[in-house]
């Protein structure tokens, strides 16, 4: 599994980045850039030690060979996405299996035996190069889509008023971007819309419970939601009254195929980030009444507006 | 609407833009009457800053009449009031609003995961003063959006003329926590780098809180030739003179017990070549703050006493005498005004004539005119001081 995981101090597990892959796929882009500079620059002996200089097509064959070696070291060492290149030596290493098993079938004696030790040698990069790709893929998948958030926040309020706000659900939209709205339809029941992509939305039915007054609120979805969801918010005094510690944590079903990547996007696209935002407006709106907007950011706090900033100047129509 | 706008490094540009709304309740619109070019401005139009934007609209030092006022408004003002608008903007409501430190407001930056990536944590928006510090659109321009109105405009109920006023928005404030942070006890001495509107009040507030004597240092005869005549300092140019060691013999060899940095990131040095090393240093971006002036505040300083940094920072410098700060048991204290902290006081000493402010004003031009403005202010033109601009 390419997403590991550890438990912090606070019993919260969270995500870690999976290293091992992107070192192992670094190392794949310095053997490729190896094999490409040696198809190139040393041909003949290649074809020799190959068992394949008897063939007038064999030069060309390996110097293509060659370049494509170069073409997957730049993938594996250049950008960031080391899975895509990774995958770019798989697709490379079946051309070199169909070559190589063609070339196998035309000879005999002492070339056949080359031939078969390459296609041996073959097989075994094959394996590794897939190994990694698909490591290095799962990370990825594990890092946009993985099934929890977290996020804390210290606002000026005692734990009651935190409390009180937070436990009347319908409140949660004003702070929370993604959603749509929450309906309270019951005592410990409510209704959750959610933004999702295409002006769609996904609904869903929540019930509550745990419920500590002051300390703690636990929800989840009901059985038969299409996006099954837990989260729970904890609230803790502050030493000397300087306010309250305000800890939430969000679960939702692991992205599977299609539904999945809806899921996570019903979630924001980062659920970790979307939660850190969601956090900072909580903590402007409770305090303050207001979300804070500026001509840069209109919207109010998001990490995606970061990088995407208006100039600093009044808008021309009123924001949303 | 006219507005005064950043370009691109060393171009300003007035240009015209959509006027602001009410974009949230507590939020006042204010028709500006008097704006002023701040020496920090000069950092943000030298490209020192980062996260400038093209168009961003400038200006943190301003006042006006409420033309519009959101209905969440808490603290009593309304529509025709006059006022003047505190340069952070803050929502009194956080935890450090409520202990004083306005600058420092945990909510008013919505770009605060930029400044947290830059500063570690965020300290409070700021009008006109770049995306990091909230992506504002600031005052040198017809109308002002200001948010939490109830807590960064204060009612100007008397017939003062906004050139007494005006410098409540930030100079006046600046220069007074600059002196109030040195910690003064009667008969300090207390030395002040820049004589530019911040040092010429941080001089004048030492003496109010009762330093001895002040020393103003710089290297413009007529900025000191003012800090003499108006304030009552004695002065140092440190192109004529080594300051260290005149400040030992003024001293007898202590040094002063505090020490005011009123330069901030783009300082000089007499000497050309170290001033070329740091000035090369910032143009490759392995430093982007030149901290002549700190460093010589910090080595200046008599054993165990305050440098009180109050010129701006935006991110880093090297070569910081850490060795004399730490082995000499130096404190040293910083921090954005906290304006709000200080409006109301300042405003009833103005009243009461013990200080007007109005003094460091050279010169005033209309709102069009920003861009020469900046210029004659940067380049230290016609003996400019402060540059007031009237739409």
């Amino acid at each position: 599994m390419g997403a590991r995981s550890v438990t912090d101090a606070l019993g919260i597990e969270r995500a870690t980045q999976d290293r091992g892959s992107a070192g192992l796929a670094r190392l794949l882009g310095w053997f490729s850039l190896g094999l490409g500079v040696t198809a190139l620059a040393a041909g003949p002996r290649a074809s020799r030690l190959a068992g394949v200089d008897d063939s007038r097509i064999a030069p060309v064959v390996l110097r293509t060979a060659g370049i494509r070696e170069l073409g997957h070291a730049a993938t594996l060492l250049v950008p960031r996405r080391p899975g895509l290149g990774a995958w770019t030596r798989v697709a490379g290493d079946v051309l070199d299996l169909a070559a190589t098993g063609q070339a196998l079938r035309h000879r005999c004696g002492e070339r056949q035996r080359r031939l078969t030790y390459v296609m041996a040698a073959l097989a075994g990069i094959t394996a590794v190069d897939l190994y990694v790709s698909v490591r290095a893929t799962r990370r990825r998948r594990g890092m946009t889509g993985t099934g929890r958030a977290y996020g804390s926040v210290t606002v000026n309020r005692t734990p009651e008023q935190a409390y009180g706000f937070w436990h009347d659900f319908e409140n949660l939209p004003r702070f929370m971007y993604h959603l749509q709205s929450v309906r309270m339809t019951g005592d410990r029941r409510s209704q959750w819309i959610a933004k999702a992509p295409a002006g769609r939305s996904v609904r869903w039915e929540a019930e509550v419970i745990e419920d500590r007054p002051n300390q703690l609120i636990r929800w989840r979805s009901v059985d038969g939601a299409r996006v099954p969801n837990s989260g729970v918010v904890r609230f803790t005094p502050v030493a000397g009254g300087k306010g309250t510690e305000v800890r939430v944590e969000l679960e939702y079903a692991p992205p599977g195929r299609v539904l999945g990547a809806l899921v996570a996007r019903a979630f924001g696209e980062h659920p970790q980030q979307q939660v850190r935002d969601d956090l900072r407006r909580f903590k402007q709106v409770i305090e303050t009444g207001e979300i804070a907007r500026s001509d840069g950011t209109p919207d109010g706090t998001s990490s995606a507006s970061q990088l995407n900033q208006r100039p600093a100047r009044p808008l021309a129509t009123q924001s949303a | 609407m006219k507005a005064n706008c950043w370009m691109a490094p060393n171009r300003v540009a007035v240009e015209d833009v959509p006027e602001p709304r009410i974009l949230n309740p507590r939020d006042a619109v204010v028709r500006v009457t008097s704006s002023a070019i701040c020496g920090s401005d000069l950092h943000l139009l030298d490209g020192f800053i980062p996260t400038m934007k093209r168009g961003d609209v400038l200006g943190h030092e301003f006042m006006g009449e409420i033309v519009e006022l959101g209905q969440g408004v808490r603290d009593g003002l309304r529509v025709g009031d006059r006022v003047v608008v505190a340069f952070p903007i803050a929502c009194g409501d956080c935890i450090s609003c409520q202990r004083g430190l306005y600058s420092v407001c945990e909510n008013s930056n919505p770009n605060a995961p930029m400044a947290e990536l830059a500063m570690g944590h965020t300290p409070a928006g700021i009008f006109g003063y770049s995306h990091m510090m909230g992506g504002y659109a600031g005052g040198q321009a017809e109308y002002v959006r200001v948010p939490y109105a109830d807590v960064g405009a204060l009612k100007i109920e008397d017939d003062l003329a906004d050139e007494q006023v005006l410098f409540l928005s930030d100079v006046l404030p600046t220069g007074y926590m600059a002196a109030e942070l040195c910690d003064i006890k009667p008969g300090d001495t207390v030395a002040v780098w820049g004589a530019g509107p911040v040092g010429q009040f941080a001089a004048a507030s030492a003496y109010l809180l009762g330093a001895g004597s002040v020393i103003v240092i710089d290297r413009f005869p007529y900025r000191l030739r003012l800090a003499r005549d108006r304030v009552g300092a004695e002065t140092i140019n440190y192109e004529e003179t080594d300051v260290l060691d005149t400040l030992r013999e003024m001293t007898a060899g202590r040094g002063p017990d505090a020490c005011v940095d009123a330069v901030g990131m783009e300082s000089h040095h007499a000497s050309a070549a170290l001033h070329a090393y740091d000035r090369t240093k910032q143009a490759v971006k392995s430093e982007t703050d030149r901290p002549h002036a700190l460093r010589e505040a910090i080595l200046s300083c008599r054993n165990g006493g305050t440098v009180s940094a109050i010129g701006a920072y935006g991110g880093f410098i090297d070569k910081f005498p850490m060795g004399s700060f730490m082995n000499r048991s130096l404190t040293m204290r910083s921090g954005q005004a906290h304006v709000q902290r200080y409006m109301r006081p300042l405003l009833e000493r103005i009243r009461k004539g013990e200080i007007d402010p109005s003094f460091i004003i050279t010169h005033t031009l209309r709102l069009e005119d920003a861009p020469q403005g900046y210029d004659t202010f940067k380049n230290k033109q016609d003996d400019c001081l402060k540059v007031v601009l009237k739409p």
